[in-house]
């Protein structure tokens, strides 16, 4: 965290993630804010960030190729780049219907 | 067509109610074709599904799928509706209604529309057990993701 904080001036902005399903139960949280850097280009450079943040990130994300992603509501793959996204989302395969 | 109806929602629904409010006051719809969803006993072991959902992103995405059979089908309407929450065994979970002039579009629209509402919309089930215990989520199965993949070729 600490590298994130000292260069929050230089390169971080700020994103709404959304955990559901298993994820939120690993995670710990339905959702949070976060200061990201800059210079993470995808989703998948995202939840490499997540990972280092602590046990629950890493139980969540063990499997990263099942957790599912969404960036502004609409589905979106892991090398899929973040862009301006405001809300992302992780989730495991859906069961509805 | 107008846009799809779709509605989240925790109570449940009338299947007639949705047909009457289709067609009631017109004479050109030819066939309705309707799918609902029930939740199981699973053999006596189930008290209740739990369902989650991803608000607005599951509004959003069943839109999207029925903007996607409304471009490909000749639809005079289409319902989509979901429950969220705890849902009891013989309680109804999802329904779909597909409207056209003809029954083969409403009958492929309504199956594209669930195969496509299983994979795409965001919605998670997790079982409560009988015996009081909170069972597991429940999984995705590989068969709801290859029925899917049936629409991705020409139709």
């Amino acid at each position: 965290m600490s590298t994130a904080t000292a260069t929050a001036a230089a390169g971080t902005r700020t994103v709404r993630i959304v955990y559901f399903a298993w994820v939120r139960e690993r995670v710990g949280l339905p959702e949070e804010t976060l200061d990201i850097p800059a210079d993470l280009a995808t989703i998948a450079d995202l939840v490499r960030w997540l990972k280092a943040r602590g046990e629950g990130y890493e139980a969540a994300f063990t499997d990263e190729k099942i957790v599912r992603a969404a960036l502004d509501h609409v589905h979106a793959k892991p090398q899929a780049p973040l862009g301006s996204a405001r809300e992302i989302a992780f989730f495991p395969p859906m069961t509805g219907g | 067509m107008t846009s799809p109806l779709v509605r989240i929602q925790r109570e449940d629904f009338s299947l007639q109610d949705e047909i009457d409010a289709l067609s009631t006051g017109r004479a050109d719809i030819g066939a309705i074709v309707s799918f609902t969803g029930l939740c199981r006993d699973e053999a006596g072991t189930l008290a209740a599904l739990e369902l989650e959902h991803y608000p607005g992103m599951a509004e959003a995405e069943i839109a999207r799928v029925g903007a996607e059979a409304a471009a490909r089908w000749p639809l005079m309407g289409l319902v989509a509706i979901h429950r969220y929450g705890l849902v009891k065994p013989g309680e109804q979970i999802v329904l779909v209604l597909a409207a056209s002039a003809h029954r083969r579009p409403a009958f492929e629209a309504a199956d594209f529309m669930m195969d496509y509402l299983k994979t795409r919309a965001p919605f998670w089930k997790r079982e409560h057990r009988a015996d009081g215990t909170l069972g597991g989520w429940v999984e995705a199965k590989a068969d709801d993701d290859d029925a899917a993949k049936r629409w991705e070729q020409a139709p």
